[in-house]
């Protein structure tokens, strides 16, 4: 396999340059579209992001907006016939699109892994929970099944699972909820992966539980100083977790950056809505919230330009139409902070503080 | 969602809970009065189909909802708050106790008895795909309850029908298209037309927006907000998230395992929790600031899982999770009463609130586990109003009295299942 060069920063279109060169998971341009009956659906389209290690990515954005699909794409899951897939994904100095299949395989399990918002659909329903994680271990480790149980006890215990020397026995259905997404990381963490990628782990649990799983996530990261990858709608969780966000739309990335000045400074009108449609516990209720109009774009048929022009109340702002026909690039607007939207600095400042900052 | 909210919920005693309750119909009026409402869905197994158990998912609740105001319910998954919706509509034909509608007792109504009754009570589902039929075109389905109600609108259903959809913030020229061709907000107004159709007086309303995007949901709080403005609707929402049961709620009814643990109107609830379960759920929620990060100070990680509502723990139900936990509250089941007017609250060492057992001075060896999971901000809190918890929290690191206690026990995975 000859060894290519990681693509300097910032150069093919659409890529936001980055900041760090010691960046675990550098992806670069990534385009994942299906052929549909129905039409291409670009559902990943020209998205780059680092990820350091130690570091957490939080990546948020309606449903259907791409999260998964670039989650997958990065696990090298998407080699399905009907699915395009170009771009790079280096994780630590190797490239995995253009790698060999089996290559990939050797280090999903082991250097990356990956947790699901259902466990449910990762775990075999016939086979006990202890059975699945010694077979994950065992796969990348040569060892006897005994000291691999030894490790899936040890694993499941490490989680927080009470009881772990009966429970390794037992099925995933036997478990309750919360219970299954703490085997379901175990069995993601069993051989101390690099790379961790949760696709809304949280969000089919409660609060409670919650709570409980990210205070793990967050507990393991910092023992183990994996790089992770956190997917989520709830903007909630991402300030929680991430250091880094990156908001998407339609198969794009809109806006990225450190996740404090994401909150504090956002750029992009997309972010604006999202964090105006969302009741918040911590400040005085508002007497309404203001809701983004119309729906989420269909990826088969995105609109010209600007994907969310026809939702954006800022949309004839920017001169001679550009919205509805140019798309707007990621560009700089402040230190490591990217946005693609066509207004000007000065009108996207404006915006901000006087419409958009004392409404929230 | 009253019309001020704000001056609404900052009540002195005089103004607030239930002050008004005799007049007929009028604003604050108890429009829906629940007692001691049970649902024990049996547990059958065998050839026989012998009863071997029951799921206690609603468990003995107490509470009213005035005309006007909106109720929040919140709890986590499978602790009956979707039953009690249920079961307030009717849907449920409840295992005991009365649900009483305008004065009236429709406990045990038969579905003659019910019809009137169908008018004035609507429920919106969670689900706005499965909900609707698929096959129904979107006149058909909202013009439905005319159908069912024998009601002939003036000028006709059809010209009804798309009244009601041009309120629901839908185009009335989408009469004849069918539930697919619209995306989740779009079905769940839907939903709501169908519900509004035949000017309900309460609108029970399950996890209305939890299936939908947060751009979305801000458009559905929003028109259920207009909506009871316009047409002075009462309504029960049943919800999981708290930032949203906040945003629309008047009064709040915290559920857990089949009961309510607190009821209080929202400022309160929310300034100011009196149930440690309340204070917990409350902490948990995902603040969207990145600056509060690490101040974990203020988080309380719950032990272990909800427990299972076929056999909940005796006395308290929480006391096998709670920090505060004392003997009293694993033999004695503290009542819902109320402490503040307008805050009800079932504990026997509530927060922000005198202890209501002082005498009980020992914490159980659970709440001692639990407590290792709580923030020292908050054990400090609950000591000013728990005798057990300050007894522990002032111990201080205790030299030769008492070691053998904490080590003979096993410091986690100690959950009785
Ligand atoms: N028809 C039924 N037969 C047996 N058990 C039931 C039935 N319906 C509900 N239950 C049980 O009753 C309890 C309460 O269920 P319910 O649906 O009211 O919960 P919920 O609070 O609405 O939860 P969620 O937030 O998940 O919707 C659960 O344990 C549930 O499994
Ligand atoms: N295997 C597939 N074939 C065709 N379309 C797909 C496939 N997987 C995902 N998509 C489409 O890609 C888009 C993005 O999906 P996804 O990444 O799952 O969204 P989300 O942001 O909710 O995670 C959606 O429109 C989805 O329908
Ligand atoms: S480019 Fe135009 S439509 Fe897109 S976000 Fe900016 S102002 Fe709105
Ligand atoms: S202090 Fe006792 S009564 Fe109050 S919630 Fe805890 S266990 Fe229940
Ligand atoms: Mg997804
Ligand atoms: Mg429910």
């Amino acid at each position: 396999m000859s060894k290519p060069v990681k693509a300097a920063l910032g150069e093919p279109a659409g890529v936001a340059p980055s900041d760090a060169d010691d960046a675990f998971l550098s992806v670069r341009d990534l385009r994942i579209h299906f052929n549909t009956d129905d039409g291409l659906v670009k559902s990943v389209d020209g998205v780059s992001f680092d990820v350091r290690r130690g570091k957490t990515l939080g990546i948020v954005g309606e449903s259907g907006s791409g999260k998964s699909v670039t989650s997958l794409g990065v696990m090298g899951l998407h080699r399905s016939a009907n699915a395009k897939v170009s771009g790079e994904v280096w994780l630590d100095g190797q490239e995995l699109i253009a790698a060999d299949p089996d290559e990939v395989r050797r280090l999903r399990g082991r250097k990356m892994a990956m947790i699901f918002q259902d466990p449910l659909s990762a775990m075999h329903p016939y086979y006990t929970v202890g059975q699945q994680i010694v077979e994950a271990y065992r796969v990348h480790h040569d060892v006897s099944k005994k000291v691999a149980k030894q490790r899936a006890v040890e694993m499941l215990d490490r989680v927080g699972i009470p009881e772990p020397n009966k429970r390794v026995d037992g099925y995933p259905h036997e478990f309750s909820g919360g219970m299954r997404q703490r085997a379901m990381i175990a069995m993601a963490l069993v051989n101390n992966p690099e790379l961790l990628i949760a696709d809304e782990p949280t969000t089919a649990l409660d609060v409670t539980v919650q709570a409980q799983i990210l205070d793990l996530i967050r507990d393991l990261q910092k023992e183990f100083g994996s790089a992770v990858i956190m997917i989520t709608h709830d903007l909630g969780v991402v300030a929680e977790m991430a250091d880094d966000l990156l908001v998407m739309y339609g198969g794009r990335c809109v806006e990225r950056g450190p996740a404090e000045s994401v909150f504090s400074e956002p750029r992009h009108p997309y972010t604006w809505g999202l964090l105006g449609s969302m009741p918040r516990l911590d400040r005085e209720e508002t007497d309404r919230l203001i809701p983004i109009k119309g729906s989420p774009p269909s990826l088969i048929n995105l609109p010209e330009g600007c994907a969310f022009n026809p939702r954006c109340p800022y949309a004839d702002i920017p001169k001679d139409n550009v919205t509805r026909t140019v798309r707007p690039e990621l560009t700089e607007v402040g230190g490591r902070h990217w946005a693609a939207c066509h207004m000007t600095q000065e009108q996207r400042q404006r915006i901000w503080t006087e419409e958009i900052a004392p409404k929230l | 969602m009253s019309e001020n909210p704000k001056d609404a919920a900052v009540t002195t005693p005089a103004q607030s809970a239930g002050a008004q309750l005799t007049k007929d119909a009028g604003p604050g009026d108890v429009l829906l009065k629940v007692t001691g409402l049970q649902k024990h869905f049996p547990i059958r197994k065998g050839l026989l189909q012998r009863q071997v158990g029951a799921v206690r998912a609603v468990d003995g609740l107490d509470f009213e909802v005035r005309a006007g105001e909106t109720l929040g319910v919140v709890g986590e998954s499978g602790c009956g708050k979707s039953t009690m919706g249920r079961l307030i509509t009717r849907l449920l034909e409840p295992t005991a106790g009365t649900v009483e509608f305008q004065g009236k007792d429709i406990t045990h109504l038969d579905a003659g008895g019910m019809r009137p009754m169908r008018r004035d009570v609507q429920m919106i589902f969670q689900d706005p795909y499965s909900s609707l039929n698929p096959r129904h075109t979107v006149g058909t389905i909202v013009g439905a309850p005319f159908r069912l109600q024998g009601v002939q609108p003036e000028g006709g259903v059809k010209k009804e029908v798309q009244r009601i959809l041009s309120v629901v913030g839908l185009n009335p020229e989408h009469y004849n298209r069918y539930p697919h061709e619209f995306s989740g907000g779009q079905r769940q107004r839907i939903g709501i037309a169908r519900a509004l159709a035949l000017n309900p007086k309460l609108v029970v309303a399950d996890e209305p927006v939890s299936a939908l995007d947060v751009s979305i949901q801000a458009q559905v709080v929003n028109l259920l907000d207009d909506l009871q403005q316009e047409l002075g609707l009462t309504y029960v929402i049943i919800a999981h998230d708290l930032s949203v049961v906040r945003h629309v709620s008047d009064r709040i009814a915290v559920m857990y395992l089949g009961k309510i643990v607190e009821l209080a109107d929202r400022e309160s609830l929310y300034k100011a929790p009196m149930h440690p379960y309340t204070k917990a759920l409350m902490s948990a929620v995902p603040i969207p600031d990145p600056k509060r990060r690490g101040v974990k100070s203020e988080r309380i990680l719950l032990k272990g899982d909800v427990p299972s509502p076929i056999s909940p723990p005796s006395g308290c139900r929480f006391h096998t999770r709670c920090w505060k936990a004392t003997e009293i509250c694993r033999t004695t089941e503290p009542a819902l009463v109320e402490l503040k007017p307008g805050q009800r609250v079932a504990c026997h060492h509530p927060e922000n609130f005198e202890d209501q057992a002082p005498q009980e001075t020992v914490l159980l060896s659970a709440a001692k586990e639990a407590a290792e999971l709580v923030p020292e901000a908050v054990l400090e809190e609950s000591a000013e109003t728990s005798a057990a918890v300050a007894a522990e929290v002032s111990e201080p690191p205790q030299e030769v009295s008492d070691p053998p206690e904490d080590v003979s026990e096993p410091p986690r995975d100690t959950d009785d299942k």
